[in-house]
């Protein structure tokens, strides 16, 4: 369980992010959500300890992330994995050795077993054999954010944080992409936290969704709730996506 | 009366002016040294960065010997017939040009100049790489994990250019060697018993330590400045460009400066 007390953080004197406070539970998929520019990427970067938050506590499991040292801090970022809004894999490595690098930086176990873990990290996100020795550029975006999925769960993370994982992927890709996150959320009991302003996400994911608009935490809930929430700035967030769904 | 106000804000001014920049540039200084103490902290695995180590020294190193090449073979055959024609006197013994070109080449040139174009080639090279692996959070990506990533990025660059930048520099001065001789037989201007004795002229071993104390050093600035640069870049793809040039500027610049200290000390 993850849980942030009051964070705040500003950027040249203005203020990204006010007093957020909220909690994300173990084993399930939890989301921010708001629209573009509200404060998401900042929010999930001052979670990890990327940004350093002003002011606010943040709660790993009960330990506190401003008080850890450097070394306390970089154990407990070998229990976070992240997926970067712009899937952020190596370009100088191939798509096998960029999964397997974690594997290599951290691990003591033997060539043969870092590659197979990397394998199969690779196969749980259904990605094909012939593409392993392939350099990031020369693999489609939705292949690229699998190979990044596959990366950041290579270590059995307890933690995962994942920045827009389907922006700039057709539907049906999206689709594939939540299932999967959502499947190996459940299987390996990991705290999971999503950025998103996809509706079609929100609906399949939303175990448990936190609303921010303008760096302040609006609205919070479960998919089940969403639709019929009393939030002026919720409704207004939501308005073009049920006017899809619902016609007027 | 005004005369005295204008005087007075003109020197709160210039005062502002002048805090501002020292202060922004001593802080850049503190931020440069703390980067060095990071790069130079222990690795997370000593073998990937031996690893890295020998690509780096092929991709900088190797990758930069066509270009030494080049330029210090017609520097030194330039440098050569310069001082032929130049000496143009019959009291001056003809192998008192190879000699001058020696000594040029030696002392400034094989050092000082290949290391001002090494400082735009791969200083350059490496404050992009870095600055690009910055903004499409790759460093962010690293830093997640638990890597050192100044370490793991900078460290092995840095110690390629500070072993590989010596090589280069020998080499280059060979090279020039050869191209002031060609160039000496075939103007005519010198014949290779001239060139020969010149070469040997009053040679003192210590320039050509003096040579390498100086490349050591700038290889160290030339990577160190370049990726510093290259991993405080931030924003957009404009800002990977605007990092390059400032890593060329500065280590150029820092290449110059200590090349007139190192040149009062030694
Ligand atoms: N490193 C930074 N420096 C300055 N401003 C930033 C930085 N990161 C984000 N911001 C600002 O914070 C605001 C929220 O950005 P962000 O969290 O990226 O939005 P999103 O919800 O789309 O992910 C934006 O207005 C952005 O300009
Ligand atoms: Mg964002």
């Amino acid at each position: 369980m993850i849980t942030a007390k009051g964070i705040t953080k500003s950027f040249d004197g203005c203020l990204r992010m006010n007093g957020v406070d909220c909690e994300f539970g173990t084993g399930m998929t939890n989301l921010i959500i708001g629209k573009s520019g509200s404060g998401k990427t900042v929010m999930l970067k001052s979670l990890v300890g990327l940004y350093e938050v002003d002011s606010g506590e943040i709660m790993y499991d009960g330990r506190c992330l401003q008080k850890m040292n450097k070394y306390e801090r970089k154990e407990l970022h070998k229990e976070i994995g992240m997926l970067f809004q712009g899937s952020a894999l190596f370009d100088s490595l191939t798509v096998e050795e960029n999964v397997r690098f974690p594997l290599d930086m951290f691990t003591n176990d033997t060539y043969k077993q870092r590659s197979e873990r990397a394998h199969f990290c690779l196969q749980r996100v259904n990605l094909d054999a012939s593409c392993y020795k392939l350099y990031p550029t020369q693999i489609s975006g939705g292949m690229q954010k699998r190979v990044a999925i596959a990366r950041a769960i290579a270590l059995n993370p307890k933690y995962l944080f994942c920045d827009e994982p389907n922006s700039g992927l057709d539907p049906v890709t999206s689709a594939v992409i939540d299932d999967l996150i959502a499947e190996i959320t459940k299987e390996n009991g990991i705290t999971t936290i999503i950025n998103t302003h996809d509706m079609n996400s929100v609906m399949t994911l939303g175990e448990h969704i936190v609303f921010i608009d303008n760096g302040v935490k609006c609205w919070e809930g479960t998919r089940d709730e969403i639709l019929t929430a009393q939030n002026e700035r919720l409704e207004l967030f939501l308005a073009p996506a049920k006017r899809a769904r619902f016609g007027n | 009366m005004t005369v005295i106000v204008d005087l007075f804000v003109r020197r709160e001014i210039g005062k502002v002016v002048y805090r501002m920049l020292i202060t922004n540039w001593i802080e850049q200084l503190g931020k440069y040294f703390h980067f060095l103490g990071m790069a130079f902290s222990k690795p997370d695995k000593w073998r990937i960065s031996g690893r890295r180590l020998l690509t780096e020294l092929d991709t900088l190193g190797v990758g930069s010997l066509g270009i030494v090449s080049i330029i210090s073979l017609f520097v030194g055959a330039v440098m050569t017939i310069q001082s032929a024609l130049n000496l143009d006197n019959p009291f001056i013994p003809k192998y008192m040009c190879a000699y001058v070109a020696r000594e040029a080449i030696l002392l400034e040139f094989s050092a000082t100049i290949v290391c001002l174009i090494l400082a735009g080639k791969v200083g350059s090279n490496i404050a992009s790489e870095i600055g690009t692996m910055r903004i499409t959070e790759q460093i962010d990506a690293l830093d997640i994990m638990g890597v050192n990533s100044v370490s793991y990025l900078a460290a092995p660059k840095i110690m390629a250019m500070v072993i590989g930048v010596p090589i280069l520099v020998m080499y280059s001065i060979g090279i020039a060697m050869i191209g002031g001789w060609l160039s000496g037989i075939m103007t005519g201007l010198l014949s290779t018993e001239d060139f020969v004795q010149g070469i040997h002229f009053s040679f003192k071993p210590f320039y050509i330590i003096y040579s390498l104390i100086k490349a050591t050093f700038f290889g160290f600035f030339i990577s160190s400045i370049a990726a510093y640069c290259g991993y405080y870049a931030k924003g957009s793809s404009l800002e990977v460009g605007r990092a390059s040039t400032r890593a060329v500027v500065a280590s150029s610049i820092t290449i110059l400066t200590f090349n007139v200290l190192i040149t009062q000390i030694l």
